[in-house]
């Protein structure tokens, strides 16, 4: 049962969803092939190649995979598939890009997101934004999964390491190309990453608000989160969303203020180990999920937790 | 410049669906079916582009069972030219999809195919990039602002990050993100009007490649609940709960 996994990472660092993508593998099977594709980011393959429970790292070093544009990437794992029962990927936005490109070409139907392994070819996933939990079984000989990271904690650096062997570019095909991007750029640790999160909602009224955020998220070491609502008004970038089409979180203290809680919020966030809500509708939804709850204005709230924290 | 736009009948965002008491799938008696909401945002930018004379017409297609019909003239309401169903007598996975749409592509030959990045029911994200590797299309995913221009489109894509803006060469397709566009709601002319625009019906099982599934569905069960939380009278009472019940603030 060899299994490859595709890492994700931006040529310079690796990406946690990556770790946790490994950790699933290892419990498919014990042949883990890792593919690091990227332009100058050997010390990626480095990083990989001490993981545990890494068997090879396959590194395809070229400017055609500097950007990661899907159609390169799928045209790279194609090339190798051959090998491979099992191919996996991070559900990341990386991973959704590319990964059923690679399912179509091998005529296989991917599995989703999935949060738990409970054999070589049954999966648990959510679906209709985690309101129900599926159990799946693949009938194809070419199992193509993404992973939802939160449901696995990633693999750290072993003792052994892999060997890394160098693989062929096969190119481009030059149908998309990259133009320029805009990364969001923070102090603060990655929303994904963090292990406290505080998220606004509505209930800000204004993107200037935030700093009332902002300001306890320092002093918490955490990272500032959003709901839909607060995107669609405006007060926040897309990257701050949490939830069903947004990032899924799971940190150890999740602090949400001045969100009510709908299905589509709470899809990205139930799986954070403690939760803390702060509303002054003492009816909004997301004290159902709470362990700690306090119906209170945030205005007054904040400043108090801020000046006490 | 002809565009597609491939839509799903899925359960209305509001409903909260639950499973089946037998736990074999999710319980659908009775709820309200509506257009998946990331493809009432396609079709919108097809709407908007037609609007604005860069396309001539706009096609919805779905595939499904034949009460999708109604979400085809939902879409016909809201500005589509005409539409298509490929009619199949069950619910089909994505890559059936993509395949059947790979067939229409075919036959109809557009310039940019705009779909939902997933389908709410489902949460696959999945049938636009199939459908884009079976055509040998570009794609551009998660796309927030979309500018044409002769025959190629830039196209700005929502990543983790923040945002990137890839230029595809068309024909191409790409899937919504939210903030695309607000998509308006159908007027009650337009609904009259859609009644007599054409919708044609073509069987999936007619198409000639293997529609069956590839994975089988073993159960439907509720997520794991979460122990009922406490409420707490003020601000310090939080912070000593914090601190010293749940000992994840030092």
């Amino acid at each position: 049962m060899k299994i490859l996994v595709i890492a994700e990472h931006d040529n310079n660092n690796l990406k946690g969803s990556t770790n946790s993508t490994i950790a699933a593998a290892r419990e498919i099977g014990s042949d883990i092939n890792v593919l690091v594709a990227g332009l100058a980011c050997s010390n990626v393959a480095n990083e990989v190649a001490s993981l545990d429970g890494v068997t090879t790292v396959l590194l395809a070093d070229d400017a055609a995979y500097e950007n990661f544009l899907a159609e390169d990437i799928a045209k790279l794992v194609i090339s190798i598939a051959d090998d491979f029962e099992y191919i996996l990927a991070p559900a990341t936005t990386f991973g959704k890009n590319f990964l059923p490109r690679v399912s179509a070409l091998l005529d296989s139907q991917q599995i989703s997101e999935i949060t738990a392994v409970l054999g070589p070819d049954t999966f648990k996933r959510p679906i209709y934004a985690g309101s129900c939990i599926a159990t799946v079984k693949t009938l194809d000989d070419k199992k193509i999964i993404s992973v939802r990271s939160t449901a696995f904690d990633g693999v750290n650096s072993g003792s052994a390491i892999a060997e890394v062997k160098d693989i062929a570019s096969v190119g481009t095909d030059g149908k998309s190309s990259f133009v320029n991007e805009e990364l969001a750029v923070s102090d603060r640790p990655e929303l994904t990453a963090a292990d406290i999160v505080i998220s606004g909602g509505r209930g800000m009224q204004s993107g200037d608000n935030f700093h009332l955020l902002d300001s306890i998220a320092d002093k918490l070491g955490a990272a500032v989160g959003a709901s839909r609502a607060a995107v669609d008004a405006g007060f926040v970038p897309n990257d701050y969303q949490v939830g069903q089409t947004g990032k899924i979180v799971a940190p150890d203290l999740y602090i949400a203020v001045g969100i009510s809680g709908a299905i589509q919020h709470l899809a990205g966030m139930k799986d954070s180990k403690v939760i803390v809500a702060i509303n002054k509708d003492e009816d909004a939804p997301i004290f159902q999920v709470a362990d700690y709850g306090l119906v209170a204005d945030l205005f007054e709230a904040l400043p108090e937790l801020d000046s006490k924290l | 410049m002809k565009i597609l736009v491939p839509i799903k009948r899925v359960v209305d965002y509001n409903v909260k669906v639950r499973p089946l008491s037998d736990q074999s799938n999710v319980d659908l008696n009775n709820v309200k079916m509506s257009v998946n909401p990331f493809c009432e945002i396609a079709l919108e930018e097809a709407v908007r582009l037609k609007e604005s004379g860069a396309a001539s017409e706009v096609i919805a297609v779905t595939v499904g069972k034949q009460d999708s019909q109604e979400q085809l003239r939902t879409a016909l309401a809201l500005g589509a030219d005409r539409a298509i169903l490929v009619e199949s007598d069950n619910l089909v996975e994505p890559l059936v999809i993509a395949k059947a749409l790979a067939n229409i592509c075919e036959d109809e030959n557009p310039n940019l195919i705009i779909l939902g990045k997933q389908a709410i029911d489902g949460d696959n994200n999945q049938t636009g990039q199939m459908l884009a590797a079976l055509m040998g299309y570009a794609q551009a995913t998660n796309a927030s602002e979309i500018n044409i221009s002769g025959d190629s489109a830039n196209v700005t894509r929502e990543i983790d990050g923040g945002l990137q803006t890839i230029q595809v060469s068309l024909p191409a397709i790409v899937t919504t993100d939210l903030r695309l566009n607000e998509p308006r709601y159908a007027s009650l002319p337009n609904i009259m009007k859609a009644k007599k625009k054409e919708l044609n019906i073509i069987s999936l099982a007619d198409m000639g490649f293997d529609i069956s599934n590839r994975t089988e569905l073993l159960s439907v069960e509720l997520p794991a609940e979460r122990a009922a939380g406490v409420t707490v009278e003020s601000v310090d009472e939080l912070m000593d709960k914090l601190k010293n019940e749940a000992k994840v603030i030092s």
